[in-house]
C-alpha cells in the first residue's frame, strides 16, 4: 500500500533538507499567523485607546444606562408594547424603535414588491405609453436621492388641510338621496385615518377554530393533490378546496362562540381646536413620508430585477409555449415567472436588505425608528458608543434573519438537479 | 518524521495561536501607558506637546515586545508609568500649537448663532468663542467653527471634534457627571417655554391632546414630558433632530405647539415673516442654564475658558467696554489695571495665557453687556430684570474675585 505514495512523497532525508523558512506549507501558516497578529494587535490597541480614554472622562462601556427611566415620549408604536416614558425603562423605548422599524420595513417590502413587479412586467409592456412611464419612473426614482425624496413626500404630506372639522379632508359623509355614506377616510397634514379592523377580546375564542381550520384546509389541500396524481391529471383547484375547508370550519365558529371576533371601525374626529381621530387605521405623517419614499425608491431597483429576471428567460421558451397553445397570461403564469424567479429572488434579497437599512433614514423626517429613538437614547445617556453598538448589532441580525429567510427561498426555487 | 508535524494544522494553528497570544499580552503592557488623547486624532499632538519627563519612560516598554515576544508576558514594571502621561497635558497647550481654536456651535439659531450674509458665523454663543481666542492668541478671528446640532454637540466634543463646545447647551447634573464633560460658566439664563399659534391657545391647559414638535437629544424634550405628566395632560410628541425641522413643522401647521429655550423661541419668531402670528406663552417649566462646555478632567483649560467669560462680566462693572478700552488703558483703578493687564499683577501667567490677555478680549470682542446688546437685544430678549442682568443691578451675571 505504502509503495506508489512512497514513491512521490519526498523520504524523510529530502524534506528535512528543505528549511522550513522555504517550506511553502509552513511560509503559508507563518503568513496567515502574521496577519492574524496584525489585525488582533490593530483591534487590541483600537479597544485599549478608547477604553483608556472613556476611563479619563469618567465613561465606562458598560450598558446598564439600559435600565435607567426614560421619560421621553415617543409618538408612535408605544401602545403595541405598553411604553409609557414616565415609567418605562431605556430598553424599553429601545424596543418600541425596533418595533417601528420592523413596521416601516415590513410594509415597505411587501408594498415594494407588489409594486416593483408590477412596473417591471409593465417595463416589458408592447404598450407604447405603459411601457415608457415606468421607464421614466424608474429612472426618475433610481437616480435620485433617497434622502431629498423624503423630504419631498414629507413636505407634500404636510401640505395637506389642517387636522380641524370643516378643513379636513374628508372622504364619504355625503348623502345620496335615501343613502347616508358614514365619513369613510379622513386625511389631514398630520395623519390619515382609514377604515381600521378592531379585534374584541372574544378574539380568543376563536383561535380553536383557526387552529382547526388551517388544520383542515392543509388536509384538504394534500387530499386534492394526492387525488389528481393518482388520476395522473395536473393538480388543479387545491386552493379553493383548501379556502373552503377553512371558511366551513369558521362557519361553524360563527353559530358557536356570541360576537364577532373582529369588525371593521371607521375614523371619526373629535374636537376642535385640537382635533383627534377616534378609532381607524392612523398613519402618522412621517410613516406615511417614510413609506412613500422606501416604497417608491425600492419598487424601481425591484422592477429592474424583475425585469432583467424576466428577460433572462430564453425567447424559445415563449416560443414553445405558445406553439403549446398556452395564452399570454399562462405563458407568464407558467413558464416564465418560474424561471426567472431564480434569477430574481438573489438580487430581491439585496434590495430588502438595502429597504431596512435605508429605514435608518426615518430620522430625517421625525418618524421614531431604531435609530432614531436609539440617537435620543445616546443624547440622554451620553453613551453613544454602546448605543451606536447596539443599533448596528440590532440591523444586523434583521438583515442576516431576512437573508436567511430569503436564501431558504432561493434554494427551494433553484432547479433541483438530479 | 519532523516534517509531519507540519502537516498537522491543529498543532501549527495551537502554535500560531499562542504565539498570537502571547504577543498581544507582550504589547499589552506595553501599550498600556500609550492612551492617546481622545482629544489628539492620532497621537502626533501629545507628541509634539510631549513636556512631561515620563514620556521616554513610556516608549521603552512600548518597543520591548517587538524584540522579545514570548518572554515578556504580564510584565508589572510597564504598569507603573500607566495614568501619568495623559493627566499631565492639557488641551491649552494643544491649542497653541494648533494656534486656532476649534470651537462647536449653532448655525441655526439667530442670536446665538447663525451664518450671516458673508457666510460669518455670528452670535451670541460664537462671541465667546471668538473671546477665547482673542485671549489665547491676540486673534479673534482664529477660530475654526463647527456647526452642530443637539444630537451632534456631545459626541463631537467627547471625541475632540471641538475644544469647546458654546451652542446653548444646558447644564444639567446627568450631562455634567456622566456625558464625560466638564460645564464651566452660564453665559446666558434660559428657561423652556412653548410658542403656540396667536388665537388658538392662551395656556398649556388647552395643549391636552394636542401634537408638540420638539428636537431631539435636548434636556427640553425630557422637560416637555416633565410638564404634560405634572399637569395631567396627555400629548404627541413629534421628534425631530433639527430644529428648522421641527419648527417648519409647527409652522407647516402639523403641529400645535413647539417647545423650547425661550431665547430659542424668540430667535425663531424673529426670524418668521409675520412674528405676530406666534405667541409665546407665559409658563417657563424649566431651568436652562446655558454656557461654555470642555470635555471632563482638564481644569487648566477649564480655567481658561471660565475666566474668559468672568473677564467680560468683570469688565462690565468695572465699567471697561470696547468703545473705551484703550482710554482705560491709563486707567488707575488697580481692578481696571488687573483685568487689562497694565498692572503689576500678571494674572494672564496663572492661566498659561498672556498678560494682557483681558485686554485682548474687551478689545476685540467687547464685555458681556457689549455682546449682549450686539446680538440679543435686536431679536426682543431684554435683560434688563432679568437673570441675565448683571448681579449690581439684580441679575445673576457675577464674576469670582479678579486678583
Amino acid at each position: 500500500m505504502g509503495e506508489s505514495k512512497t514513491a512521490r512523497v519526498p523520504t524523510p532525508d529530502q524534506h528535512a533538507a528543505v528549511p522550513f523558512w522555504r517550506d511553502v506549507r509552513v511560509l503559508r501558516w507563518l503568513f496567515q499567523l502574521a496577519i492574524l497578529v496584525v489585525v488582533g494587535a490593530l483591534l487590541y490597541f483600537l479597544i485599549n485607546n478608547l477604553v483608556t480614554n472613556l476611563a479619563r472622562l469618567g465613561l465606562n462601556l458598560s450598558f446598564t444606562f439600559l435600565n435607567r427611566p426614560a421619560g421621553f415620549n415617543i409618538s408612535e408604536g408605544y401602545q403595541v408594547l405598553q411604553y409609557d416614558h414616565r415609567t418605562s425603562r431605556m430598553w424599553h423605548a429601545f424596543a418600541v424603535g425596533v418595533l417601528n422599524t420592523l413596521r416601516a420595513a415590513g410594509v415597505g417590502i411587501i408594498l415594494a414588491t407588489i409594486l416593483g413587479t408590477i412596473v417591471g412586467v409593465a417595463r416589458l409592456s408592447r404598450n407604447w405609453l405603459v411601457s415608457r412611464v415606468s421607464l421614466a419612473y424608474i429612472e426618475i426614482m433610481q437616480n435620485t436621492p433617497l434622502l431629498v425624496q423624503l423630504f419631498f413626500w414629507f413636505t407634500l404630506v404636510k401640505a395637506l388641510p389642517r387636522q380641524r372639522p370643516g378643513e379636513i379632508l374628508v372622504l364619504g359623509d355625503v348623502t345620496l338621496g335615501p343613502l347616508t355614506i358614514p365619513p369613510l377616510a379622513y386625511f389631514s397634514q398630520r395623519a390619515v385615518a382609514l377604515p381600521g379592523i378592531e379585534i374584541h377580546p372574544s378574539f380568543r375564542l376563536w383561535w380553536p377554530f383557526l387552529v382547526v381550520g388551517l388544520v383542515v384546509a392543509a388536509g384538504l389541500w394534500l387530499a386534492r393533490v394526492r387525488m389528481k396524481e393518482r388520476r395522473g391529471e395536473p393538480p388543479t383547484g387545491q386552493f379553493w378546496w383548501a379556502a373552503g375547508g377553512f371558511a366551513a370550519v369558521l362557519a361553524v365558529g360563527w353559530v358557536l362562540v356570541p360576537g364577532a371576533p373582529v369588525s371593521l371601525v371607521l375614523p371619526g374626529l373629535e374636537g376642535e381646536t385640537i382635533a383627534q381621530y377616534t378609532g381607524g387605521w392612523i398613519l402618522s405623517n412621517t410613516f406615511q413620508a417614510l413609506l412613500l419614499g422606501l416604497v417608491l425608491y425600492t419598487a424601481a431597483f425591484i422592477a429592474e430585477v424583475v425585469r432583467s429576471g424576466i428577460q433572462s428567460v430564453p425567447y424559445g421558451q415563449i416560443e414553445a409555449a405558445t406553439s403549446l397553445g398556452l395564452s399570454r397570461q399562462q405563458q407568464l403564469r407558467l413558464i416564465v415567472l418560474p424561471q426567472a424567479m431564480r434569477v430574481i429572488i438573489p438580487p430581491l434579497i439585496n434590495q430588502y436588505l438595502n429597504l431596512i437599512k435605508n429605514s435608518s433614514l426615518a430620522i430625517a423626517v421625525g418618524y421614531p425608528d431604531l435609530f432614531n429613538i436609539s440617537q435620543t437614547i445616546g443624547n440622554q445617556t451620553g453613551q453613544n458608543i454602546q448605543v451606536i453598538a447596539l443599533v448596528m448589532a440590532t440591523y444586523l441580525v434583521i438583515s442576516l434573519i431576512v437573508s436567511a429567510i430569503m436564501n431558504v427561498a432561493n434554494q427551494r426555487m433553484q432547479i433541483v438537479e438530479r | 518524521m519532523s516534517g509531519n508535524v507540519f502537516q498537522k494544522r491543529w498543532a501549527i494553528f495551537a502554535f500560531g495561536f499562542l504565539t498570537g497570544v502571547l504577543l498581544l499580552v507582550a504589547c499589552a503592557s506595553g501599550a498600556q501607558p500609550q492612551g492617546v488623547n481622545l482629544g489628539n486624532t492620532a497621537g502626533e499632538a501629545a507628541e509634539e506637546v510631549g513636556i512631561q519627563p515620563e514620556e521616554p519612560a513610556v516608549q521603552e516598554p512600548a518597543q520591548e515586545p517587538s524584540e522579545a515576544p514570548a518572554d515578556a508576558p504580564t510584565d508589572a514594571p510597564a504598569e507603573a508609568p500607566a495614568q501619568q502621561p495623559t493627566s499631565g497635558t492639557s488641551l491649552l497647550q494643544e491649542v497653541q500649537q494648533r494656534g486656532v481654536l476649534r470651537c462647536g456651535v449653532n448655525a441655526a439659531l439667530p442670536g446665538f448663532g447663525s451664518i450671516d450674509a458673508d457666510g460669518n458665523n455670528v452670535g451670541f454663543d460664537v462671541d465667546f468663542c471668538r473671546a477665547i481666542a482673542a485671549a489665547i492668541f491676540g486673534d479673534a478671528d482664529a477660530v475654526e467653527y463647527t456647526a452642530l446640532n443637539a444630537d451632534q454637540r456631545f459626541p463631537a466634543l467627547q471625541g475632540g471634534e471641538v475644544d469647546v463646545l458654546i451652542r446653548n447647551t444646558t447644564w444639567s447634573l446627568t450631562r455634567d457627571a456622566d456625558l464625560g464633560v466638564d460645564f464651566t460658566v452660564t453665559t446666558f439664563y434660559d428657561g423652556q417655554g412653548y410658542i403656540v399659534r396667536a388665537g388658538e391657545f392662551s395656556s398649556v391647559e388647552e395643549l391636552d391632546g394636542g401634537v408638540v414638535c420638539v428636537t431631539s437629544g435636548t434636556t427640553t424634550e425630557l422637560n416637555l414630558a416633565d410638564d404634560f405628566a405634572r399637569r395631567g395632560l396627555t400629548y404627541t410628541a413629534n421628534v425631530f433632530s433639527e430644529t428648522a425641522d421641527a419648527f417648519g413643522t409647527f409652522v407647516e401647521g402639523a403641529c400645535d405647539a413647539y417647545t423650547s429655550d425661550k431665547s430659542q423661541l424668540a430667535s425663531l419668531r424673529s426670524a418668521e415673516p409675520n412674528p405676530d402670528d406666534y405667541v409665546i406663552l407665559p409658563d417657563t417649566i424649566s431651568k436652562e442654564p446655558l454656557g461654555p462646555v470642555v470635555r471632563a478632567n482638564d481644569s487648566d483649560w477649564r480655567d481658561v475658558v471660565m475666566w474668559t467669560v468672568f473677564a467680560m462680566i468683570e469688565a462690565e462693572r468695572l465699567g471697561v467696554n470696547q468703545a473705551n478700552v484703550d482710554e482705560m488703558l491709563d486707567s488707575d483703578n488697580i481692578d481696571v489695571q488687573r483685568l487689562l493687564g497694565t498692572g503689576e499683577d500678571d494674572l494672564g501667567a496663572l492661566l498659561g495665557l498672556p498678560k494682557d490677555f483681558g485686554y485682548q478680549i474687551i478689545s476685540q470682542v467687547g464685555n458681556y453687556a457689549d455682546v449682549y446688546d450686539r446680538h440679543l437685544t435686536p431679536i426682543g430678549i431684554e435683560r434688563e430684570g432679568t437673570l441675565n442682568a448683571h448681579w449690581t443691578e439684580g441679575g445673576l451675571m457675577y464674576a469670582p474675585a479678579f486678583r
